[in-house]
């Protein structure tokens, strides 16, 4: 990997966690509606996976999606801006947080409901073969997801057509409240692909530089017509299910503090600096550069009009006169 | 030019027509490569246009719907078959909250021109899980289109239209409609979605029936012209978004209204076409409207268990004498 690389992965890391916290400020100020999920924790996976990705290729996201929003380019200010409902979103207040979508971007959704991305990334996956293009396509999930009818349907299709699909199971240990050592016959979602024939790799998630080789790898193969591949990324659900979740509940938070200890981004950006690719100075303007954009976007949604009430009705659904 | 084709025929002709025509339509489902289909629908498309665009799959509704979207999504137009409607339920979350949805909530970013098939309706012993009549269901979800034609030209006109149009369309395909037969202009024009059409002209009641409903209420029909009662009958064709226009058109001619719906009673179509012209013709009204559906039960399979279920021409000639208090000859 070169010096510009690993600089661009902490730095959309940075730009993931910092849009992630952000958010769960405005959110906790009571600026916004609706129920948010955060990536908090998590973001060396959609940083590492979406490196090794092209422009034109597809992903399908999950509920807990700003950050592979980010991952791929999505402005921060028409995110910021759906995030609050805002006629200047990504989907003109339509779609909020949980179901945001930018087709420039190849970003075909986050998504409101469990395991849904994984057809429609093999749908993506059919597309791409039938009209010849060297595109691939990525379904983020959840170790929640892995558990669903669809996570099986999906793989067994993808593999049997050799589909140019990369299912990265994002294993953050919790499905809404119930932990998967509680939910998920195995430890390692990765063997699940030994069960479709495809190879079933399993990453520390809260490795960047892994996860990025992972998907590289893995994105070769499927340029290559060699087929799917299942990525598990182990990481943890640092935040609760969503922001306002009594996740002391169902956890200790003697676990969550031994998981703030694991941080993607502090991991990678010692690295770096024992690397000799980074330095302060480096990092300061980084940082610079990333509190600009969020400011410019959050106030760029704050300023933005809401949706005119009959925008409600557009693009309208068929309907009898 | 025109043939005389079946009903499957029909529409098979009009599927081929469009792969010919549009090469990013293909067919995906359990068995319509190899064996063409559970009714031959897509007899010989294997051989005609390969495996890649005739794709047999698994049994795996979930994936069926959902390579269908996001097929759809990207570039394509996919025919996903599900064979029948009691097996959409397996396939309902790419169906209701990804097909549906996806256009609008993306605020028109993306379009979902997919078609998904399958068949619809009772036939002799399939019972309790593969006589389903669930196009309520789907009628009562925004974004979807439910079509389901009563005879072979519109089995054909409408597959045109539902592979042409850029958003989801449930296509349902009457199993006892299957061989009926008739004379089907080969370059034939779509049948316009959302246009009923009336077979039947009348003056003192307005009949809506689709699919299978549609020739047993014609049948009904002639029998009860000749006691003095003219039957105007209604084929929706086209369920969503139905052709409001046309029923009220009618209604107003003939103040009466009958709706016969192979569907269940309680919250189903019937009950809709009833508040539509409540709400909309409510002077024009000589009687109350009435609704002749399959009654609410599980479909049982031995045929006297059977025969009580659903509708056909004895009991709505015999629907429409009691609303005309007339006894039978």
């Amino acid at each position: 990997m070169n010096r510009k690389t690993k600089l661009a992965l902490l730095e959309m890391m940075l730009r993931i966690r910092k849009t992630e916290l952000r958010l769960a400020e405005i959110y906790r100020s009571g600026d916004l509606t609706g129920a948010l999920h955060l990536y908090e924790g998590e973001e060396a996976i959609a940083a590492g996976v979406c490196a090794a990705l092209n422009r034109d290729d597809f992903i399908t996201s999950t509920h807990r999606g700003s950050g592979h929003c980010v991952a791929r380019g999505m402005p921060l200010r028409t995110l910021i801006a759906e995030v609050y409902g805002k006629a200047t979103g990504c989907c003109g207040g339509k779609g909020g947080h949980m179901h945001m979508f930018d087709v420039d971007a190849g970003i075909m959704g986050t998504t409101g409901i469990v395991g849904a991305g994984m057809p429609l990334a093999t749908g993506l996956g059919l597309s791409i073969q039938l009209r010849k293009t060297s595109q691939v396509a990525v379904a983020f999930f959840s170790d929640g997801a892995s558990n669903n009818g669809a996570f099986h349907e999906s793989l067994n299709m993808a593999a049997v057509w050799k589909l140019p699909v990369l299912f990265v199971c994002e294993n953050n240990g919790y499905a809404t409240s119930v932990s998967a050592r509680r939910s998920t016959s195995v430890t390692d979602i990765g063997v699940r692909g030994a069960g479709y024939g495809i190879p079933g790799v399993t990453v520390d998630g809260n490795r960047v530089d892994r996860v990025y080789q992972a998907a590289s790898e893995a994105v070769r193969r499927a340029r290559a017509g060699e087929g799917p591949t299942l990525i598990e990324c182990q990481t943890y659900r640092i935040r609760g299910h969503y922001e306002g979740d009594d996740w002391w509940e169902y956890r200790d938070s003697a676990e969550v503090e031994e998981a703030r200890r694991r941080d993607p981004i502090a991991f990678w950006q010692a690295a770096l600096v024992e690397d000799g690719v980074l330095g302060e100075k480096t990092l300061d303007e980084m940082n610079a550069r990333i509190d600009s954009d969020i400011e410019d976007a959050v106030q760029f949604a704050a300023a933005s009009p809401l949706p005119e009430p009959e925008q409600a009705f557009v693009p309208a659904h068929p309907q009898p006169a | 030019m025109t043939r005389s084709l079946t009903y499957v025929e029909a529409l098979r002709e009009g599927m081929r027509q469009e792969m010919e025509r549009d090469e990013t339509v293909f067919v995906m489902g359990e068995g319509v490569g190899l064996r063409g289909s559970a009714f031959k629908q897509t007899a010989g498309f294997y051989d005609q246009f390969g495996p890649e665009r005739v794709r047999d799959t698994a049994i795996s509704e979930l994936a069926i719907a959902g390579a269908a979207v996001g097929a759809a999504i990207s570039g394509m137009r996919p025919i996903a078959d599900l064979m029948w409607i009691d097996f959409t339920t397996l396939a309902c979350d790419q169906i209701c909250n990804q097909a549906a949805k996806l256009h609008y909530v993306s605020n028109g970013q993306i379009k979902v021109p997919a078609v998904f098939r399958a068949t619809t309706g009772h036939l002799r012993g399939q019972a309790a899980q593969h006589c389903g009549s669930w196009y309520a269901f789907y009628c009562n979800i925004p974004g979807l289109k439910v079509v389901l034609p009563s005879c072979p030209s519109d089995a054909k006109g409408l597959i045109l239209s539902a592979i042409r149009d850029d958003g989801p369309v449930i296509y349902l395909e009457h199993k006892m409609l299957l061989n009926v037969r008739e004379e089907v202009a080969e370059d034939l024009a779509p049948t316009p979605l959302g246009v009923a059409a009336i077979r039947r002209e009348g003056a003192d009641l307005t009949l809506v029936a689709s699919g299978l409903m549609v020739p047993e209420s014609l049948k009904a029909a002639r029998e009860v012209e000749a006691e003095g009662v003219s039957v105007e009958v209604v084929d929706l064709r086209t369920l969503m978004p139905y052709d409001s226009e046309c029923i009220l058109r009618s209604f107003r001619k003939t103040g009466r209204l009958l709706v016969v719906d192979e569907g269940f009673r309680y919250c189903g179509l019937g009950s809709e076409i009833i508040s539509l012209v409540i709400e909309r013709a409510m002077d024009y009204m000589d009687d109350s409207p009435r609704q002749l559906t399959a009654r609410h039960t599980t479909v049982p399979f031995s045929p006297p268990l059977e025969d009580c279920v659903f509708p056909n021409s004895r009991t709505i000639a015999a629907e429409i004498r009691d609303m005309f208090g007339l006894v039978k000859l």
